[in-house]
This record gives C-alpha cells, structure tokens and sequence, in this order.
C-alpha cells in the first residue's frame, strides 16, 4: 500500500515541515483554521527552508468536505486542539490511517473516540519555526518515532510503509514495534527536568542529579521520577530507558561537570523569554494520566501548577 | 532601662525608633550598615506611612561601644543571627534577648550565647527607603513570651511588653509564644517561597487557583508539625492568607524581594523549619520540601 493522498490536519510547525517534505512525493492537503491561510498556502504553496530547501504545491481549506478522500491523515494541531481536529473529520474517511504528532500523552485517544481508524502514535523530535503561514523553517532535523497504537489494531507493516514515506520526503524516521515505552521514558525525563528548570532558573546541570546534602536538587528530581514511573507502572507501561539515569547521564557532559555547557531546557527558555510554556502537555499529562489512574503523585501536581501559574505572571 | 536592636533594617528601625520615644529608654542600635548608622546619629531615627515617627536612638557599627544591655531585640535575617551574636556577644550576654525574626530556628542560635532568651512574633513591616528612612507599610502586633530551653521569667517579659506598647508597639505577654510564631511561621512558608517561585505579589498569587492548591497543603502540612508538637495556633494561618488578598494585593514579600535582588533567602527559618521540624515529629511535609529544594535551587541558580 501506498499512500498517495495525505492530509495534514494543522499547519504549525510541525505540520507544515510534515505537510512540505511529504509534498514533495505524494498528494497533499492541508486543513486548517483561517480562511486567509488557506488561499495564502493555494496560492503560493508552502515553502521550506533551513535544513531543507525547497517549495511544495499543497491543496489548503477550512472544510474537510472539499479535500480529496486521504488515505493518510497527519494531526499535527497543538494537544489541547486535537479534540476539534478530529471531531472536524468523524464520520469521513474510513479508509485512512490517523497519525497524532503532539507532545505528551493521550491524544491517540481522543482520535479513537471519534472514529475507528487504525492510528499510529509518534513523538517528535525534530524542531522549526513559522517564518510566515507559508513559511517554516527546519532547525532541528532529528528523528520521529512512530509506533502502532495497538488499541486501535494498527499494523506494525502499515507504520512500516508510513515511515518509508517519510523518509522518501526526506524527514528521519524511526519506526517501533510499540512506541509507549520510548514515550513514556521521554515523557518523565521531559516532565522532571523541564519544570523544574523553569522554576529555579537553573540550566539541567548536574545538581539536578546530586542527592548528598539534604536540599539537594537531586532528592526532588528523583521522587519525580519515581512519582512518574508509578504512574507509568499503572498504566502498564515497560519504559524504554530508567528516567532518572537519563538524567543522571544528561548532566554527566563527559564527566568535566562544566555548567558552562549545560543544556537549557526549552522550558526554561521559554520562562526567560517570557513566552507561554508546554507544561499542559508535557506535565499536564502526567498528572492527567495519574489522575485517571488514581496514582497519587502530589509534586507533579504541584510542580505542574507552580509552572502554569509561573506562565501568568507576564500578564501582571 | 538600656535597649538595644541588634540589627536595624525595616524592623529593627521600627522597634527602635519607637523605643527611642521614651524618657526612661536609652535606645541603641547596632547595624553594620555604616550609612544608615551615620544618618541616624546625625539626623535621627525617621519612620513615614501608616504613622509619622522621628526619634534619636544611638546606633553604632562597632559592637565594643554598645554598653551593657537591659534587653536586646534582634531583629537581622535569619541568615545573619549568628554573626550578630558574635558580634555583641560581651554586651547581651547578661541580657533577656528577644527575638522579632521570621520563621524559626533563631532563638536557638541566640541561646547558644545568652542565657535568657524570649520567643518573639511581629507582623508590623516596612522597608528600608533611604540611609536613617522607613517606609512604614503595615501596622500590627507582636508576641512575645519565655523561650524554654533558656527562658525569661514572665517578670521580664511582661517589663519588655509593657514598654513596647508604651513606646506604640503593641505588644503581648505569653506563657507560651509558639502559637503567634507558628501562625507567622506557616503564613511565610505559604505566601514567601510560592510567591517567589511564581513571581507573583501576595494577593495575585493568592488569588490565583493553582498557586492556592499549593499554599493550601504547605498550610496544611504546617499545621500538622505544629499540632504534633502540641501548639495551639494563635490564628488560621489560612485566615491571614485570605486577609492578605485584600490589603496586600500587589505587594511583594520580603522573599520575592530577596530573589528579585538575588540576595540569599530566608528559606531555612521558613520552609526549612517546618521540613527539619516534621522529620523530627515524623511527619511528612513533602511541599514544604519541594518549595525548600526548588529555593534553594534557585539560589544556586545566581552562583553558576
């Protein structure tokens, strides 16, 4: 089987470096929310830049009745918009693949309500910033990892085929037999590390590690972990990698301890520049998950809020 | 009657400045501020705001010119008791030393200087506008009472009341002051460090849903140490919070001020307290702890 209509649902960056590269091999259409973008992305097509270098010819609309039957729907939306976006497509299509590309957990499931398609988890890591809405340019060309979401009976063959065409598009793939366990090892690692740097101000050196004295940083890091891999546990999932020594090794930086190379988290960097942070999706679907699971896990929660409400105090 | 305030930043000046209304009080102050110990001796002792005060106590940097002391009110940060104490150690050391500091853990570093120490909880506050100037922001009461391990008789700690309030500090005498600390004690802990880590004043942030779920369990958990070891709140602490949306809407508390500066914090008499004091009652206090670690953390932030 190949795929030889696609449809990328949301046109940020992710969807719009999706929506380019796949253009460049196969029919692709585009939905999105404003009009103006649509006849803009008609009219011009959708330029890539930055890693790749090339323009694709893209179909764009608001309505899905006026897209082409697709045999490949990419949600690319923000997590929070996935409810919409797949409410927008109940009813049609019942032939296609359903792929969620969002950061965090859960939104595999909010498609499932609306429909019986086979879907396909992913976790991006790949990274790029909307010059305009027909613009995007590809910063970070790191990989995507897919995986059947076995609830749903998605065929590893079927990930198989859909992670060749990416590849032919020329983004990087990697394709698993069962994806949650990288997820969810991403997951914790991502929900420690990055709120705990927005809120200390603190680069993920290697006090985040350090569990000598009794305030070190590394004592609360650790029982966030552990909070999320009881939540994880719960959920039935094996993780891929133990967060806490993703941790440990991050800020190891080749033993020389040099904080001058820390990595900054891009929470953190966010929170400096004043911008609105991931925590709902990064956080907030841990504490969600634990929620729904009934796994007590108080520092997430409070981390989580501390973070949101960290957001809000730009507006003050 | 000799007095002497050990330390005289906002609190300190407001204790001072009143003491040194009086004719029977010889007031001194020992700061290490030199500009704010100069302008005193030379122009007074000046406090604007919720009430106009000029007087003239005698301050000075040099611990070795302090005379000997009837009492003594410390009144430094947390983090500098114990220099303070080294400092006028000869002069306090036949003292009733009182404590008006936040949090807790200072009177047990006094005791390991004098022998005669009293428990002391202030709400007044203000802060330091200009060399020998206070912005006086808020008015309100202080406890006092005998701290155990080396306390005062009540004799003394009623002298001591009863000249505060004469002086215009409202002051109170108690048998047992811990209700009155902790109250502040657990305010603190909720109001300073969120607010810190939020970057928001007292009212946002208490208004604010999610910053409240937190204080509500660093409240909560407070309470529980502070019934453990048998004290009887003098006030909700949860009461003063609500109280504090309204008059305290957008002010910043001395520990976001601290951070804002990126001076160290107060976060060992104030989350800190409470963390050292649950261990030793076995109860658990694991937001106090994450507000403690994320504190801390951020003051390593400002080393690297």
């Amino acid at each position: 089987m190949s795929f030889e209509s696609v449809c990328v649902i949301g046109a940020g960056s992710i969807g719009s470096l999706c929506a380019g590269h796949l253009g460049r091999i196969t029919a692709v259409s585009v939905l999105v929310r404003r009009p103006e973008h649509a006849a803009d992305l008609n009219r011009d097509g959708l330029r890539v830049s930055g890693k790749s270098d090339f323009t694709a010819d893209v179909l764009a609309a608001t309505d899905p009745d006026l897209l082409p039957e697709p045999e490949l729907i990419v949600i690319a939306t923000k997590a929070m918009h996935v409810e919409h976006a797949a409410g927008a497509i109940a009813g049609r299509f019942p032939d296609a693949v359903v792929m969620t590309i969002q950061n965090g957990l859960g939104t595999e499931d909010v498609v499932a309500r609306h429909g019986s398609w086979p879907i396909i988890s992913s976790v991006t890591f790949m990274s790029g910033t909307k010059e305009s809405d027909t613009h995007v340019h590809y910063e970070l060309d790191t990989a995507t990892w897919m995986g059947p979401y076995h609830q749903s009976g998605t065929r590893l063959e079927t990930v198989q085929q859909v992670g060749e065409m990416f590849a032919r598009g020329g983004l990087k793939v990697e394709v698993l037999p069962d994806l949650r366990p990288a997820q969810w090892s991403k997951l914790i690692f991502n929900a420690s590390v990055n709120p705990v740097a927005a809120l200390t101000d603190l680069p993920h050196v290697h006090l985040f590690a350090r569990r000598q004295r009794d305030t070190d940083l590394g004592h609360l890091m650790f029982d966030l972990i552990e909070e999320g891999k009881r939540v994880a546990a719960a959920a039935g999932v094996e993780l891929f990698e133990d967060p806490w020594e993703m941790n440990s090794r991050a800020v190891e930086q080749g033993s020389t301890h040099d904080d001058e190379y820390a990595h900054v988290p891009s929470m953190l960097a966010d929170v400096r520049a004043g911008r609105s942070t991931e925590i709902d999706f990064i956080l907030g679907s841990l504490v969600r998950e634990a929620e729904r699971l009934e796994v007590p896990a108080p520092l997430s929660e409070a981390l989580y809020r501390l973070v949101k409400a960290r957001d809000r105090s730009y507006d003050v | 009657m000799r007095i002497g305030v050990i330390g005289s930043g906002a609190v300190g000046s407001l204790f001072a400045a009143h003491l040194a209304l009086l004719d029977d009080v010889e007031t001194w102050i020992y700061d290490v501020y030199q500009a704010h110990v100069d302008a005193i001796n030379a122009d007074g002792l000046r406090l604007t705001g919720v009430g106009e005060v000029h007087s003239h106590p005698q301050a000075t940097t040099n611990a070795g010119e302090l005379p000997a002391l009837d009492f003594a009110i410390v009144a430094t940060k947390g983090m500098h008791t114990r220099a303070a104490m080294e400092d006028t150690a000869k002069a306090v050391s036949e003292s009733a030393v009182c404590s008006v500091q936040n949090g807790i853990g200072n009177e047990e570093v006094i005791a390991e200087f004098v022998r005669t120490v009293i428990r002391g909880t202030t709400f007044p506050a203000g802060k330091l506008v200009g060399p020998g100037v206070v912005q006086w922001d808020t008015a309100g009461k202080t406890w006092i009472g005998p701290f155990e391990p080396r306390p005062a008789t009540m004799g003394q700690v009623h002298a001591l009341a009863d000249i505060l309030t004469r002086s215009g500090m409202e002051t109170l005498a108690l048998e047992d002051a811990r209700g009155a600390q902790w109250t502040k004690l657990v305010f603190n802990a909720a109001s300073n460090a969120l607010c810190s880590l939020t970057q928001l004043p007292h009212g946002r942030a208490a208004i604010n849903a999610d910053v409240r779920w937190v204080m509500d369990e660093v409240i909560r958990e407070g309470k529980d140490v502070a019934a453990a070891l048998g004290i009887e709140m003098e006030t909700d602490p949860a009461e003063l919070l609500e109280e504090s949306i309204g008059v305290a809407l957008d002010h910043r508390p001395s520990m976001l001020q601290d951070v804002l500066a990126r001076r160290p914090t107060e976060i060992d008499q104030l989350n800190g307290g409470i963390v050292r004091l649950g261990d030793e009652m076995g109860i658990a206090t694991p937001l106090n702890r994450v507000a403690y670690a994320l504190i801390k953390g951020l003051e390593a932030s400002w080393k690297l």
